[in-house]
């Protein structure tokens, strides 16, 4: 079945987008979003079942499937509107590169999500994975204003548009962003920009979690305007002790006065980085989430933060953590955990209220879990409606809700 | 109508809810827009969750389509009902059910009307940001449905960036709770998917709303510029000097001219071919701090004089003009067509010159108001609809003005939604499969195509899509999933 099924792949994307992956699966890298339509159309028509690599440094390559599809392929900045702030760029762009293309602009895409710059762009908008900058900046769907995608059966869907308020028709992208794959492979995006800042400033201070998390929540009392207040374990910030950061962005005096109310206010002492120290800082901790072979995000907002940190340790350990500890909430944990401490957790965390997401882990731990797992009213049957409309043949190898048991 | 169905839906709501004679279907013909009117069947004014539901299972039962409906503030033709199809008007559901100020999160039922919202929640120091001109007859479930925006939505985005959560009422009177109260949701962004779908996907029953802090200061601008490219070229400078203002607004002189002359007259210079609105809201330093770079851009694109408003009277003052603009071009003529449409910031000079092209042409008064921060364009049609041939005129230019909104790389509506006067447009901006994506969403969402049927995709332009049957009954995805919620 092998040599044929090859000889097709290279009848759609010619020989050299045909590979195989270290296990020795045929891996398809098409160059061009019909390209990816046309591959789709073949898998849907033959039943063969696919599992979707980016550029293999967030989620492991180990779904089961009959071949695996990577977007590496989809590597070009296609445009870059310095006036009207919005990037057309294909999936498979990493998002170092796009970041050093469009500082040549003086723009920047305000997300920092985790993982290496590597990283390709389409695997941060399919798993809706955002950083530290969603404090001031919203979550990965508030930057995206359209999105192509290719269906399990090839269909190429044009979600969206070029401008930055848009309801012409039902907002489709919508599901693709943080859809982790589910319901098709996103293959080009048109991304909101913003101009660089004219002032860019991170300070950091060091204390006992508990205290820094009280402080987090005197400074969203005072309404401080902060693009960033993120709390980090002694783990992922490789120091002794639990860190806060802040991180303040807008004119030079803007940001001088509000430095001024961040580090008078409270009790921590505050430390301002230096440039080139807080670059490193925010992309150590961005890529040490890596550290752990499992990454999970809890939908926490402040008040509950500190619960929830509890349950945490608790239930898996004190590992590779960090947290919004602004307004925007939000918890991601790293680590090693078995699938029935991980299990107990989401429990846990159903019990009250909180979402838990599996954002990376090996396949076996998917597969059992599920990406989200527990659905609220009424959602499960959507979803799986959802699925079988976009991938009708159900061929994307991608666990969104993980086996019975497992919930 | 059918006079069981009347029963019916008299003993879930009480009879006095349920309006079908023709004088009293007469305020729900229209919604804003004059071009399109029709009566519907029947309108049906739940007064509570409970009753919503009997009544949405009732219709199922039935199998009678329906249109769900806030205010009928939307300006798309969106939420009429035609022929038999049943009104469910929402405007008794107006409780706000809750107020947290530590999550800063409200939770609404959808007729609840939008400016009350932000007036409930001003004594916590809250706001509920997104703030359509029809703010003071708008419901939260219509801006639901039609992702609403407003003048402040350029900073702080539109709704679809303030819901969290939604219980909503599928067509087949089923519940779905979409999204989470804490930020991430439960599985896909549902709640995304949703914001937007016109009321086409059931009916938003509860809604969590994001509340965010007033502002410690806000300073209101106003700039007049000798033409409207130097306007537009002066909001191009802003944005790209890294400045996110809280809005950024455009009027042209006649919009001014209309607004100066009603009562609702704001000061505005109405020799000037474009005014500016600009506010800057945040901490003292950060507002003066930018405001010192704001100024000097707009002189530097010749703006003749700026003001700036200091206290809030004045504020409320300045922008009382722009939010009344469209209330005081009633003075124009009895009817007006308020268009949306998007273009890329850096197209909004070019785009303006040719929209003055096709208003000579066809002989119009056209008024522009719109946001300009973010290309949002409402040129405004004055005219007479008992005037046939003017009205064929009106849309023809219409279609004349998306068609090049569409050219320039634009949008057919920002905020207004597809309703039934856009469905025509969206072949321009979507190609046949795409269509047949949203149809087969919305299949998802409302198998039998009964909720308000008809609007936002031209069905015939659609590429079919069909889910297989068998996927549908054994597919591994297909079963119910466990509720660990409430565990």
């Amino acid at each position: 079945m092998t040599d044929g099924m090859l000889a097709r792949f290279r009848e759609i994307v010619g020989a050299s987008g045909v590979e195989r992956d270290p296990a020795g699966l045929p891996r398809v890298v098409p160059d061009s979003t019909e390209a990816m339509a046309r591959l789709f159309a073949l898998a849907h028509a033959r039943s063969w079942r696919a599992r979707i690599e980016g550029q293999g440094t967030w989620l492991s390559s180990d779904a089961p499937a009959d071949f695996a599809v990577s977007t590496r392929g989809l590597d070009r900045v296609v445009s870059v509107s310095p006036a009207d702030l919005v990037a057309t760029v294909d999936a498979g762009v990493a998002i170092g590169t796009l970041r050093r293309r469009l500082a040549d602009d003086g723009m920047w895409l305000a997300i920092d999500p985790p993982g290496r710059p590597e990283r390709s762009i389409g695997s941060i908008v399919a798993a809706g994975t955002a950083g530290p900058l969603r404090q001031g900046f919203g979550p990965v769907r508030d930057h995206v204003l359209g999105l192509s995608v290719v269906t399990g059966d090839g269909r190429l869907v044009r979600a969206g548009g070029r401008v930055v308020k848009n309801v012409a028709g039902y907002d489709l992208g919508k599901l693709q962003i943080g859809g982790f794959g589910g319901f098709g492979i996103i293959t080009e995006l048109n991304l909101r920009l913003r101009a660089l800042p004219r002032a860019d400033q991170t300070y950091i201070a060091r204390a006992g979690r508990d205290h820094l998390t009280s402080v987090a929540r005197d400074l969203t009392e005072a309404r401080l305007s902060l693009q960033a207040l993120e709390i980090f374990s002694p783990a992922i910030a490789a120091e002794p002790d639990w860190i806060l950061a802040a991180r303040i962005m807008g004119t030079e005096d803007g940001v001088a006065a509000e430095a001024r109310r961040l580090t008078a206010a409270n009790s921590l002492t505050w430390q301002q980085l230096p440039v080139e120290r807080a670059s490193s800082f925010w992309h150590l901790s961005a890529r040490a989430v890596l550290g752990g072979a499992v990454t999970l995000r809890l939908g926490v907002l402040q008040p509950g933060l500190d619960d929830s940190l509890d349950m945490l340790a608790a239930t898996l350990d004190e590992g590779l953590i960090t947290a919004g500890a602004g307004s925007a909430g939000g918890i991601r944990w790293s680590g090693e955990a078995r699938i029935d401490a991980l299990r107990a957790l989401r429990r846990t965390a159903a019990s009250r209220e909180i979402p838990m997401t599996l954002e990376r882990a090996p396949w076996p731990v998917r597969q059992q879990l599920g990406h989200f797992g527990a659905y609220r009213e009424g959602v499960g049957a959507l979803v799986s409606r959802l699925r079988e409309t976009f991938d009708p043949g159900l061929l994307l190898s991608v666990a969104l809700e993980g086996d019975a048991d497992g919930r | 109508m059918n006079e069981a169905l009347l029963a019916s839906l008299s003993a879930i709501v009480g009879p006095r809810w349920v309006r079908h004679r023709k004088a009293e279907l007469a305020t729900y013909t229209m919604d804003g827009l004059p071009t399109h009117e029709s009566y519907p069947g029947v309108v049906v004014l739940p007064g509570s969750r409970d009753e919503l539901i009997a009544v949405v299972r009732q219709l199922h039962a039935t199998r009678t389509p329906f249109v769900a409906r806030g205010a009928g503030t939307g300006l798309s033709g969106g939420a009429l009902a035609e022929g038999n199809a049943v009104l469910v008007a929402l405007t008794r559901l107006n409780r706000i059910l809750s107020v947290d100020p530590k999550t800063r999160r409200a939770v609404v039922e959808p007729g609840v009307v939008n400016a009350r919202l932000s007036e409930a929640v001003l004594p916590h120091g809250l706001q509920y940001v997104p703030d359509p001109s029809s703010q003071t007859a708008c419901t939260i479930g219509g801006n639901v449905a039609e992702n609403a925006g407003g003048p402040h939505c350029l900073k702080a985005g539109v709704t679809t960036n303030h819901v969290t959560d939604l219980e909503i009422i599928l067509p087949d009177g089923s519940l779905a709770r979409l999204g989470s109260t804490h930020g991430d949701a439960w599985g896909p962004d549902l709640v995304g998917l949703f914001v937007g779908s016109e009321g086409m996907f059931g009916i938003a029953s509860r809604i969590t709303v994001r509340l965010e802090p007033i502002p410690a200061t806000v300073r209101t601008m106003l700039a007049d510029f000798p033409s409207i490219r130097s306007a537009s070229e002066a909001v191009s400078a802003i944005i790209a000097s890294g400045i996110v203002p809280a809005a950024l607004e455009m009027m042209d002189q006649a919009c001014v001219q209309a607004v100066e002359a009603s009562i609702y007259a704001a000061g505005y210079p109405t020799d000037a071919a474009a005014v500016l609105l600009v506010e800057l809201d945040g901490q003292p330093e950060s507002v003066a701090a930018e405001h010192a770079v704001v100024e000097p851009l707009l002189r530097a694109h010749r703006a003749r004089n700026v003001l700036t408003a200091e206290t809030a009277y004045d504020r409320a003052r300045l922008w009382q003009g722009r939010k009344k603009a469209f209330g005081a071009m009633g003075r124009i003529a009895p009817d007006l067509v308020v268009q949306d449409a998007v273009v890329p910031r850096s197209a909004l000079p070019d785009v303006l010159d040719r929209i003055g092209e096709i208003r000579d042409r066809y002989g119009l008064h056209i008024s522009n108001v719109f946001h300009a921060g973010d290309g949002n364009l409402h040129p405004n049609i004055s005219f007479d609809r008992r005037n046939v041939a003017l009205a064929e005129r009106v849309r023809n230019a219409s279609r004349e003005i998306m068609t090049a909104c569409v050219a320039a790389g634009g949008s057919i509506t920002g905020e207004h939604g597809v309703g039934n006067d856009k469905l025509d447009y969206m072949p321009l901006i979507f190609d046949a499969e795409t269509l047949g994506a949203m149809q087969a969403t919305r299949r998802v969402f409302d198998p039998g195509e009964r909720a308000n049927p008809g609007k936002v995709v031209p069905v015939h332009a659609c590429r079919e899509w069909c889910a297989t049957p068998a996927a549908r009954t054994n597919g591994s995805h297909g079963r119910p999933l466990a509720e660990v919620t409430h565990d």
